[in-house]
């Protein structure tokens, strides 16, 4: 398969993901979306670096690897706190920003 | 042989991600992203990406799924009531965003005067995507970013403890002022903190021993 | 020290003493403004003096002198420069104003006694004499304007001053919006003559206006016609008079200064020196010789039903400018202003005597209810008998002299001019009769309860209530204005002083120029008028017979009014009913309020309701504010919308805009 299927699925996964983090509520399956986007960009990203030839475009899906599994820390620690303070998991009852 | 084993791989990517935005369960949620996880190794591979996809398995839906299970068991899918929120407008607005999105990469990748993309990539060594090569990639021509971003996991970690901790950890002085402040590092500390007998538990006789010694001087 | 040097110190004198007066005006204690006030004007009138000894030091020929300090504004084609012009005839004005207001300074020391607005009216008093001033010595167009626009500033703030009063403050716009209209006047009148002359000074001015005008030509008439306009706004003649009557709701001082001796003869002193303009535009001087004629005969007829003290001698005022209007329309110039000189001193005393008797009654101004404070009130009564009869010519007080000297130059203008000649005699009769009927009816007779508390305990009326003199209402005195005190001449020094220094000038000052005999104001005069057209020579027999007919027609309408109110008591009564329509005209003010009312005042306030109601309420506000406002508040509601505070929507945006730029670089490529 050439390299364009895997560019198209992962253009696919990450519209996926986009309309994902628009629709959900809860904010736990909202950072699942964000992760999907990751990922899609993660498999760019890796259909590149096959395109190339060389090993840079897998180093940074290494990377990117790693900022995902930091941001999932740092969010679901969020989430957690906010589930202590008995704030409800919806993210449209937090609306501070409003005005 | 390569292609069917890729449309497989897709169509359970796909199957996942369309879980994880419909599944009403967040349980389940996280379940399909586990499945979609494991369906992008298998394209990884398939893209010569060896440690990649070792890594995405064991990282991200080894470690980080996981631990997306025990927030989902701590919290819990509740019923949410829908009251606010933009409702059916936004719904359509947002698959019309997504649709959009979709539109426009297509266009840009499938349209892009990149004349690779039409073919399978470019020749590779025998050892493309291998850890070794990975491996020296990493410590030769990618150490900076490879080291900011053992930086960035260790902020990581102290951020998630810091938003997670018990709040009984460090007790309030009862009329809400923080516990800790500069003045604590100025003020002079009482006599055997810090060392290692207060760490072994001897640390009241030494603070008896302490008062015992200051009654004498000023007697 | 030349002349002009000592005509800036008479200018400079009243300000500084309107700046002192005006900054230290919370701190001066008891009567010290006035004190500083008078002697500031003390000041002016000594340089005033210095001034006409320095002038008549000086060749006759060369009596016209211009003193420029700085130029006010260089553009092309106007040469605007603040100058002064010292002649003759301004010296003459300056020494009337200054002497005057000198003495009416005085005599308000101690008749403002008490009023908690003392210092200001001693600022304003001061103001008012600098813009006086200001307007006489001024020496091109500019500086008459300026002059003329602060002397109606002024006279709008005395008549209002004790603004409390609805009465007065409406007396005080009356004023300033009729003066107003004479401004305009003046100032077109004077664009007319710039157009041709191309300068403002005067002295170019009249030099070069004969040439470029033709005598008789359409624009000089209109000019003309527009600055005899201005001087009878500011002179109260027909048809712009309304002013002056209620103009007396002022304190009896103000009265006395503007209305009888300075401003309102500021139009007089306008039409002297604007001779030249006039000789080229025969039209306006008929015009305004026969206005002035109409005008001292209606005033008359209503100075017989008036009943208020103060607003009969105000007519009398109206009436007697008439006469000087007249005199300097028609080319008697010199006349003119020798009436206008004697006028001013016996009009002062004669307000000035009036205060007096209104301070007995109380604040009471109404001549119904005076009577027989002859005894109460003899030094007063003096005053008056002097005041009215050198008002109703009789010789050898001075107003004889001034008013057959203007008649019998009017007459020897012959042709139609006789006419104004018998109304001026006509008006002399009236103003005999009114006059002495003031007089008899104020102090002679049963004397009135405030006359008997006088004579009987020595003890000054005072009203319990105090009430407006105008319409009754009841006042509050806490504010402090008017002053609770109420001051007659007997008892105070000041008063008298003045009242007696004018007196004495009533009865000498017809010396300067009594016929056949002395001619010192003609000669004194003659260089400022060398270059009038006009030149009036009445015959000898013209002149006799003159003399005679004024004395006869004055001791006449003495004798009328003794009749009538002395020796018939109810015979005014009487006549009145017999000619009832001629009456109520009189008693009416021949309906010029009410025409003036219908004509202008009722039109502007519908076009002004209107304008508020209708355009400004629904155009106005309706479209353009509440149209913008709308739009402007449509559009921030529609921006404001996007803040809604739900992440979901901020990250679509962000979508949105990826996907944006995303197409942005799909087409740039």
């Amino acid at each position: 398969m050439t390299i364009a299927w895997y560019l198209a699925v992962s253009a696919v996964i990450f519209a996926i993901g986009a309309g994902g983090v628009l629709v959900r509520r809860n904010p736990l399956v909202v950072l699942l979306c964000l992760e999907l986007m990751l990922n899609a960009a993660n498999l760019a990203l890796v259909g590149f670096s096959r395109m190339w030839g060389n090993g840079q475009g897998q180093v940074f899906a290494l990377i990117v690897l790693v900022v995902a599994a930091c941001e999932v820390t740092v969010g679901l620690g969020v989430i957690v706190a906010m589930h202590r303070l008995r704030l409800p998991s919806d993210v449209d009852t937090m609306r501070e920003l409003q005005g | 042989m390569s292609a069917v084993l890729f449309f497989i791989a897709a169509a359970g990517t796909l199957a996942g991600a369309i879980g994880v935005i419909t599944l009403k369960d967040p349980f389940y949620a996280v379940l399909a992203l586990v499945g979609h996880l494991v369906s992008l190794a298998v394209l990884f591979l398939l893209l010569h990406a060896e440690f990649i996809a070792a890594a995405q398995v064991v990282i991200y839906a080894g470690a980080v799924m996981v631990l997306y299970v025990f927030v989902v068991s701590y919290i819990g899918g509740q019923n949410l009531s829908s009251g606010q929120g933009p409702g059916r407008a936004g719904r359509f607005g947002a698959f019309a965003c997504a649709g959009a999105l979709v539109i426009e990469l297509f266009i840009a990748v499938l349209g892009s005067g990149l004349r690779s993309i039409g073919t399978i990539g470019a020749r590779v060594a025998v050892g493309f995507g291998s850890p070794e090569a990975i491996g020296s990639l990493l410590l030769t021509k990618f150490l900076v970013p490879f080291e900011i971003a053992s930086y960035l996991l260790l902020l990581a970690a102290v951020g998630a403890v810091t938003l997670a901790r018990r709040r009984g950890g460090l007790d309030d002085r009862g009329d809400g002022t923080p516990t800790i402040s500069v003045m604590d590092f100025m003020r002079p500390r009482p006599f055997g903190t810090g060392t290692m007998a207060e760490g072994f538990g001897h640390g009241e006789a030494l603070s008896a021993a302490q008062s015992e010694r200051r009654q004498e001087r000023e007697s | 020290m030349s002349a002009t040097t000592a005509a800036w110190i008479v200018l400079a004198a009243p300000l500084a003493g309107l700046v002192i007066v005006s900054f230290l005006f919370n701190r001066l204690p008891g009567r010290s403004a006035g004190w500083i006030a008078t002697g500031t004007i003390a000041v002016s009138f000594v340089f005033a003096l210095i001034a006409l000894a320095k002038l008549q030091q000086l060749a006759p020929g060369h009596r016209e002198l211009t003193s420029s300090l700085w130029s006010i504004a260089k553009t092309t084609g106007v040469d605007a420069n603040a100058s002064l012009l010292v002649d003759p005839l301004s010296v003459l004005m300056i020494c009337v104003v200054a002497g005057v207001s000198m003495l009416i300074h005085l005599y308000s020391v101690s008749y403002m006694t008490g009023d908690r607005g003392y210092s200001r009216f001693f600022a304003y008093l001061n103001f008012f004499v600098f813009s006086m001033l200001l307007l006489v010595l001024a020496g091109n167009f500019l500086l008459l304007i300026v002059g003329w626009a602060f002397v109606g500033a002024a006279s709008y703030m005395l008549i209002s001053f004790w603004y409390r009063r609805t009465t007065a403050t409406a007396a005080g716009i009356k004023a300033f919006v009729i003066n107003v209209v004479g401004d305009v006047g003046l100032v077109l009148g004077t664009f007319f003559v710039f157009r041709h002359t191309h300068t403002l000074d005067f002295v170019a001015s009249f030099h070069a206006a004969p040439k470029v005008f033709a005598k008789g030509s359409g624009d000089i008439t209109a000019g003309c016609l527009l600055l005899l306009v201005g001087a009878f706004a500011k002179s109260a003649q027909i048809p712009l008079h309304t002013w002056l009557p209620d103009a007396m709701e002022g304190p009896t001082p103000v009265s006395a200064l503007i209305h009888a001796a300075t401003m309102v003869t500021a139009g007089v002193y306008l039409i002297a020196r604007m001779h030249p303009l006039f000789q080229l535009a025969p039209a306006a001087g008929d015009v305004g010789a026969i206005l002035g004629a109409a005008t001292l005969l209606i005033a008359g007829t209503i100075g017989l039903a008036a009943t208020d003290l103060k607003r009969v001698i105000a007519y009398s005022t109206m009436s007697q400018i008439g006469y000087m209007i007249m005199a300097v329309s028609a080319g008697a110039y010199a006349a003119g202003l020798f009436h206008l000189m004697t006028h001013a001193f016996f009009k002062a005393l004669l307000f000035m005597a009036a205060g007096s008797v209104i301070g007995a009654m109380g604040g009471d101004q109404s001549l119904d209810r005076m009577s027989g404070f002859r005894r109460a009130l003899p030094f007063t009564f003096v005053c008056f008998l002097i005041g009215g009869l050198a008002l109703s010519g009789i010789p050898p007080f001075s107003g004889f002299f001034s008013k057959d000297d203007i008649l019998a130059q009017i007459g020897s203008r012959g042709g139609w001019y006789w006419g104004l000649y018998v109304a001026g005699y006509l008006g002399a009769l009236l103003t005999a009769i009114y006059t002495f009927r003031m007089i008899f009816r104020a102090f002679l007779g049963e004397p009135c309860t405030e006359a008997r508390e006088l004579i009987d305990h020595g003890h000054l009326f005072h009203p319990e209530q105090p009430r407006n003199p105008a319409n009754g209402e009841i006042e509050d005195t806490d504010v402090g204005f008017p002053g609770p005190d109420h001051v007659i001449a007997e008892r105070a020094l000041p008063m008298r002083l003045a009242m007696g220094l004018l007196a004495l000038l009533a009865v000498v000052g017809g010396i300067v120029a009594i016929p056949k005999t002395t001619s010192w104001l003609d000669n004194f005069l003659a260089p400022s008028f060398a270059d009038s057209t006009i030149h009036l020579h009445p015959s000898n027999g013209l002149i006799y017979v003159g003399l005679v007919l004024g004395t006869a027609i004055g001791l006449t309408g003495i004798a009328t009014a003794w009749v009538v109110w002395v020796a018939r008591p109810g015979s005014a009564a009487a006549i009145a009913a017999r000619v009832r329509p001629l009456t109520t005209l009189f008693e009416n003010k021949w309906y010029f309020d009410e025409l003036i009312n219908a004509l202008i005042v009722a039109p502007s306030l519908w076009v002004g309701r209107f304008a508020q109601g209708t355009f400004e309420r629904l155009f106005v506000n309706g479209t353009l504010i509440g149209g913008t406002t709308g739009v402007v508040r449509a559009g921030s509601a529609a921006v404001r919308s996007a803040e809604s505070g739900f992440v979901r929507y901020y990250v679509g945006f962000i979508v949105v805009g990826l996907t944006a730029v995303g197409l942005y670089f799909l087409i740039a490529s």
